[in-house]
C-alpha cells in the first residue's frame, strides 16, 4: 500500500453568515481511492465539494494536495494562477450539468483538445489524435468529433465532459452528481464507464451523490452528511450493510427494491 | 506461521433507530480460530447469526466489541478496528469471500468478473483470463456464456461465476456463504473437490453449508453458532 495520502483535509468549515454550509470536516484521501459523499439536498455535500476543489473558499480549515514533486501544498496558500493550473492539469471536475463543464459552441474535439493546449500541447495532429482516442474511450463515435455538444444527447454530453477532464491524465477527479439528470439505462452505462476508467487509470476521486447505488458501485469509502456535518463514515459496504446512525438507517431503508 | 484467523470475544448487535432504538443482539462472545488447511463449518438453525459472523469477518458489519485477527502480509491485523483502506487491502490479498448471490455490474462479462480479483493484484490480463477460463470450464459453465454479463444467468450459473471469482486467487483465508446452494449434484462435487484442493494448499476456510452431503465432505469441524446466541443465554 502506498503510504502517503494524496489529499489531506483538516477542519474544513464553511459558514454562510450564521448558517452552516459544512462544519469541521477532516479526512485523508489516498491514491486510487474513491470517496463518496452522500446526503440529501441541503446537507452540505456540494458546499464541501466546492471547498475541496477551490471553487469556494472555506471559512476555516486547511486542504493540502500532494503535488507531482511530492510536496504538500495548501490550496488556499497558492496563487490564483497556480490553482488554475492545477485545476486544468492534475485535477478534473465533472459537473452534474455537462453544459457547466463543456463549451457548448465549439466542437467535441476542441472540447477535449482544449485542456491539452492548456498544458502546452501545440501540435494539431497530435491533439486531434488524442481527442479521437478519448472520444472512443468514452464510447462516442469518432465521426462526431467535429460536432458541437449542443447536438449531443445528455448521456453523450456527460461522457464528453468526462473525456475532457481525463485527457490530461489527472490524479484527482471531483464529480458532482455525475449521473444526475440521466435516464437509468444511460446512468448504468456511464457508471460502468467511470468505474472502468477509475480502475484502469488508478485515479482518486471524490464523488458527490444522493444515490446510494452509485456510491456502492463506485466508491471504496463513504461519508454521510446531514445539516453540514459528517455524521457517519467508513467502508462503503459497512455503511450500507450496517448503518449505525439514525439518519443513515433512514437513507438506506428508503431505497426502493426493484 | 501465525494462525490465519482468530476471532476473540466478539459481540454484535443491531440498534434499529427507526424502531424506537430497539436493540437486537445477534451474537455474544464469539471465540474461535481457523488453522491453515482447515475447513470449519458454521452450524445451527437459520437466523442464529452464521452469515452475520461471515459479514463481520469480511468488514461488511461493524462489531460492538472484540477482535478479528487476520494474518495479513507479514503482520496481524485486527479487521474489527482498522481503517477502510486496510480492510480493502486485506480483501485484495488475504481474505476472499464467496457470497450466496452475485452482485452483478452492468456490461461486465462473466470471464472478466472472475478475472477481476487477479487484475486487482496486478496479474496481467492474459494470464488472469486464462485462469478464469480454466475455472469456468472446470465448473461446467457453457463456453458461450463466458463473454456475456451474468445478470441474465440462472441462479446456478451465477453461483458458479461467483465461486470461480472467489477461488481464482491464492488468498490464505476463504469465507464461503452457501456456495453450493443452487448447484446440481455434479457441480456440487466439483466445488467439494475445489475446496479439498484449497485445503491441500493450506488455505483456512470458514463456511456455511446447508447441504448435509457437502458439509460432511468438506468439514473438518463444525462450530455450533447457537453457543454464541444471546437468545439461548437468556432462556
Amino acid at each position: 500500500m502506498n503510504d502517503t495520502p494524496l489529499f489531506k483535509v483538516s477542519g474544513v468549515s464553511k459558514f454562510y453568515g450564521q448558517r452552516i454550509g459544512c462544519k469541521d470536516v477532516s479526512f485523508d484521501l489516498w491514491p486510487g481511492e474513491v470517496l463518496a459523499i452522500v446526503g440529501e439536498s441541503g446537507s452540505g455535500k456540494t458546499t464541501l465539494l466546492n471547498c475541496l476543489s477551490t471553487r469556494l473558499t472555506p471559512t476555516a480549515g486547511s486542504v493540502e494536495y500532494r503535488m507531482r514533486d511530492g510536496q504538500f501544498r495548501d490550496l488556499y496558500h497558492m496563487s490564483e494562477a497556480e490553482r488554475r493550473f492545477l485545476m486544468r492539469t492534475d485535477w478534473g471536475f465533472v459537473h452534474q450539468n455537462p453544459a457547466d463543464g463543456l463549451r457548448m459552441t465549439v466542437s467535441a474535439g476542441a472540447n477535449v483538445g482544449e485542456r491539452l493546449m492548456a498544458i502546452g500541447d501545440r501540435h494539431y495532429g497530435n491533439i486531434r489524435a488524442t481527442a479521437t482516442d478519448w472520444l472512443s474511450r468514452v464510447e462516442i463515435s469518432t465521426d462526431r468529433i467535429d460536432d458541437q455538444p449542443r447536438a449531443f444527447s445528455g448521456g453523450m454530453r456527460q461522457r464528453l465532459q468526462i473525456a475532457r477532464n481525463l485527457v490530461t491524465g489527472p490524479r484527482l477527479v471531483f464529480m458532482d452528481e455525475p449521473t444526475g439528470g440521466l435516464d437509468v439505462s444511460v446512468q448504468a452505462r456511464l457508471l460502468d464507464l467511470v468505474r472502468g476508467l477509475v480502475n484502469d487509470l488508478g485515479l482518486s476521486a471524490i464523488v458527490v451523490t444522493h444515490d446510494l447505488a452509485v456510491a456502492r458501485l463506485l466508491s471504496h469509502r463513504m461519508m454521510v452528511m446531514k445539516d453540514g456535518y459528517v455524521i457517519e463514515q467508513g467502508l462503503t459496504d459497512r455503511v450500507l450493510d450496517d448503518p449505525r446512525e439514525p439518519y443513515t438507517q433512514l437513507l438506506v431503508s428508503s431505497i426502493l427494491q426493484v | 506461521m501465525a494462525t490465519p484467523l482468530v476471532v476473540s470475544e466478539v459481540f454484535k448487535s443491531f440498534t434499529m433507530h427507526l424502531r424506537d432504538g430497539l436493540k437486537l443482539a445477534v451474537v455474544n462472545d464469539v471465540n474461535f480460530s481457523v488453522a491453515s488447511g482447515e475447513c470449519v463449518v458454521l452450524g445451527g438453525p437459520s437466523g442464529i447469526g452464521k452469515s452475520s459472523i461471515l459479514k463481520m469477518l469480511y468488514g461488511n458489519y461493524a462489531v460492538d466489541a472484540g477482535q478479528i485477527l487476520v494474518a495479513h502480509r507479514d503482520r496481524i491485523v485486527n479487521v474489527a478496528a482498522v481503517d477502510p483502506r486496510t480492510v480493502l487491502d486485506v480483501r485484495r490479498h488475504t481474505m476472499g469471500y464467496v457470497s450466496q448471490f452475485l452482485r452483478t455490474v452492468p456490461r461486465v462479462s462473466a470471464i472478466d468478473v472472475v478475472a477481476e480479483p487477479l487484475l486487482a493484484r496486478g496479474v496481467n490480463a492474459g494470464e488472469a483470463r486464462d485462469k478464469a477460463a480454466a475455472l469456468l470450464a472446470g465448473l461446467n459453465l457453457p463456453r458461450e456464456l463466458w463473454n456475456l454479463p451474468p445478470a441474465t444467468f440462472s441462479g446456478g450459473e451465477q453461483q458458479r461465476v461467483n465461486i470461480a471469482r472467489g477461488f481464482i486467487t491464492d488468498h490464505r483465508i476463504l469465507l464461503l456463504d452457501e456456495p453450493t446452494a443452487s448447484l446440481d449434484a455434479a457441480n456440487r462435487k466439483v466445488v467439494v473437490s475445489m475446496i479439498a484442493a484449497k485445503k491441500a494448499e493450506g488455505v483456512a476456510m470458514l463456511g456455511i453449508f446447508h447441504d448435509e452431503e457437502v458439509r460432511e465432505a468438506v468439514a473438518d469441524r463444525i462450530l455450533d453458532v447457537s453457543a454464541f446466541s444471546p437468545r439461548r443465554a437468556a432462556a
